[in-house]
């Protein structure tokens, strides 16, 4: 997506132009829908909120710490641990170890960090063959695209596109019935796992008491690419820890519920170290490589609060912005309102400071939130950091308001004044069009003029 | 002596809709209660607060406590944003400076949104609405709905006076209002208004009730712009019969 335009909204504009996809619209609200039916079945969805909200914030309140004691644990099994400072570290780190492998094919199971890296890249870049095994990412992969969703990555697409995409590119024949589409998949990844020499995965959380990782799919792909290939990597980002099994078992419970509507995913692997003498599966060499690229500096900032984040995408689902512009306008891999506060934390605020302006805060997302992460208010906190960036028209008409408004017999006599011109302009009590800074109003909106006579000149003559 | 409240009718009330705030006098007064209007009021900074100015919204905030801390009895808003800023986010604005934090606590306990005050406070008997031969439907305003909880006060006073609202699909999804964000991000602003609007003409309503009148004057800008019968109206004209509203 190299091509996009680089402001959010000339992206917006370019998807309104193109038609934004309305599987979009339609799979938000129906992953939105199962959550809240999910919520509704299960009464203790509340207090498992609270709880995996306090096991967050105790994690990451000493996540140092707990690092520390996860590195220790996952070598102990026999693990190797790589802490990456940056995306470049820990491409080096993966690609360097494929290469002294002579590792010729990889296979991968879904993982937002290693897109965050642009690890498929590095890999294509050594001249090595990386191939996606989640049937989303599979697709995506295929179509040369970006995730649009951080757990549906096709969102934007249906049935008929994928069938058009396999026919395409793997050279079978066109069909649109997902059992098929499925199977096609299905056998082209299964020789793929079996000729891999290295699995890549995430981690959709770390358990630190005994160096595991625990890793949730759907699809059963995980498993194979953990277990297949003679080396396993598991990327995870470094906020991703839990301190104990006990922790693991509440943030499941959220998690599923939250990103599906299903009580637990149909997978969930726990993997700890390489196979160990008479076991019958399972690599020869585990890594784990714990990315920062940005998560330190978060850690010690405002918005802290948004590495609670389990990456469930409820958040998605549930904003009204996200199902109107679909995951690309937001320009990474993190859409919705998550990727509003995690985007610009990570990757800098100056050149991302549209995205926390593209938000009514109607607070939709914090509603749904498993770990009930405030985005709102990280959104106006980013917010405050960037008001240089407002229109400067808004920023002197914002300065002239509170100036009028902190003067109240100010402020009444400039809307008694308003009153008079509302009159002038007015046309039966509306306005069709302003220019400048409102005219970003009156392009598909009228906007009412002011009333002739304001309320505060209504109540002195009720009183006299 | 009937007992005192106090009116913050709000900017957006004072400048463009005064008939709510006259239609809220009549509510509070139907129910018993001795009106008054703490005349230096003015914003209370919301619209600075949600654009991250925060210095600007803290010296509206601030002049909004003055007033009010200076008065006796509820104090009631005829708006969810409003109120929500006042109750929620100017207490935080407010922290570290210990005068004004006890300022915004005792005002942020007294302060409620009018539908909750009739509902949940007054216990208000509606005598019965007068919009004519309309259907209603009710539109959530967020920060009301999230912030406040205000989902089932308005609904059941509209039952009450006879004018039952029929469901709208969606109505806890964002009208694409959002301050700012409605000139800042104009496109998705109205391609969420465009959804409201179209859940609005499929409910059936000819009339869309809220309790914010921020919210109704986008979703009632857009109607206009499409030259739509259908009109807007704030909950406390329509309960309080005024014939004249200026929603629309």
């Amino acid at each position: 997506m190299t091509s996009q335009p680089v402001t959010f909204r000339g992206r917006i504009q370019g998807a309104f132009d193109a038609g934004v996809p309305p599987a979009i619209n339609k799979g938000a609200r129906g992953h939105f829908q199962g959550r809240r039916n999910a919520e509704q079945a299960f009464p203790e969805m509340d207090g498992m909120r609270d709880r995996a909200r306090e096991i967050r914030a105790h994690t990451l309140s000493r996540l140092d710490h707990h690092l520390a004691e996860f590195a220790d644990a996952v070598e102990r099994r026999g693990g190797n641990v790589f802490f990456a400072a940056d995306a470049a570290e820990a491409n080096e780190y993966i690609v360097g170890l494929a290469r002294s492998e002579n590792v010729e094919l990889v296979v991968k199971s879904k993982s937002m960090v290693t897109e965050e890296i642009h690890l498929n890249d590095a890999i294509e870049a050594a001249g090595i063959e990386v191939v996606e095994t989640d049937l989303g990412e599979f697709i995506v992969q295929l179509a040369g695209e970006t995730p649009s969703h951080i757990i549906a990555p096709v969102l934007h697409k249906n049935r008929y596109d994928v069938g058009e995409l396999f026919s395409a590119q793997l050279g079978v024949e066109y069909t649109d019935t997902p059992g098929e589409l499925n199977d096609i998949a299905r056998t082209y990844l299964r020789e793929r796992f079996l000729g891999a020499e290295m699995g890549v995965s995430g981690a959709n959380f770390g358990v630190v008491e005994d160096g595991a990782i625990c890793l949730v799919t759907n699809e059963g792909n995980g498993r194979l690419v953990t277990s297949a290939p003679r080396i396993h990597v598991a990327v995870m980002g470094m906020e991703r820890l839990v301190p104990t099994r006990t922790d693991l078992a509440v943030m499941l419970e959220v998690l599923a519920r939250s990103a599906t509507g299903q009580k637990l995913s149909v997978y969930s692997n726990i993997v700890a170290g390489p196979r160990r003498d008479g076991e019958p599966d399972g690599p020869d060499q585990f890594h784990v490589v714990i990315v920062d690229n940005g998560r330190s500096a978060t850690l010690g900032s405002a918005v802290a609060e948004i590495l609670y984040c389990i990456r469930c995408g409820a958040c998605l689902n549930a904003c009204p912005v996200y199902r109107h512009v679909g995951g690309h306008a937001y320009g990474t891999v993190y859409p919705g309102p998550i990727g509003k506060v995690l985007t610009p934390s990570l990757f800098g605020l100056e050149q991302w400071h549209e995205l926390p302006a593209a938000s009514s805060l109607c607070g939709a997302c914090e509603e749904v939130c498993p770990v009930r992460i405030e985005i709102p208010k990280l959104l106006v906190e980013l917010r405050k950091q960037s008001t240089g960036h407002m229109p400067l028209g808004i920023r002197t008409g914002i300065a002239w308001y509170s100036r009028i408004a902190t003067r109240p017999r100010l402020f009444r006599v400039v809307t008694r004044l308003g009153g008079w011109m509302g009159r002038l302009l007015g046309r039966g009590g509306w306005m069709r069009r302003i220019p400048w800074l409102l005219s970003g109003w009156t392009d598909k909106r009228e906007l009412p003029a002011p009333a002739p006579r304001t309320f505060h000149d209504w109540w002195s003559n009720r009183e006299t | 002596m009937s007992e005192p409240v106090q009116l913050f009718v709000t900017c957006l009330v004072n400048s463009l809709y005064p008939d709510v705030g006259k239609a809220t006098v009549t509510l509070l007064e139907q129910a018993g209660y001795r009106v008054e209007f703490p005349f230096d009021q003015t914003c209370c900074g919301q619209p600075a607060f949600n654009g991250g100015f925060s210095e600007e919204a803290t010296a509206m905030a601030r002049q909004t406590l003055d007033v009010l801390d200076a008065t006796l009895g509820p104090i009631i808003i005829p708006s969810g944003s409003c109120a929500a800023m006042i109750i929620q986010h100017t207490p935080e604005l407010m922290v570290g400076d210990s005068e004004y934090v006890a300022k915004s606590g005792r005002v942020a306990a007294r302060t409620r949104e009018l539908t909750q005050f009739l509902v949940d406070n007054a216990g208000t008997e509606i005598v019965g609405a007068d919009c004519g031969d309309c259907t209603t439907t009710y539109q959530a305003s967020c920060h009301g709905l999230r912030g406040l909880g205000v989902l089932e006060q308005p609904k059941r006073l509209l039952s009450d006076a006879g004018v039952d609202p029929v469901p709208l699909d969606g109505e806890d999804e964002c009208c694409g209002f959002g301050g700012l964000f409605s000139v800042k991000m104009p496109e998705v602003s109205t391609a969420m208004m465009d959804t409201k609007i179209k859940a609005i003409e499929a409910s059936g309503a000819d009339l869309v009730v809220g309790i914010d009148v921020s919210c109704l004057m986008h979703i009632g800008g857009g109607l206009k712009r499409q030259g739509s019968h259908i009109r807007t109206k704030h909950i406390a004209e329509v309960l309080a019969g005024e014939s004249t509203g200026t929603s629309q």
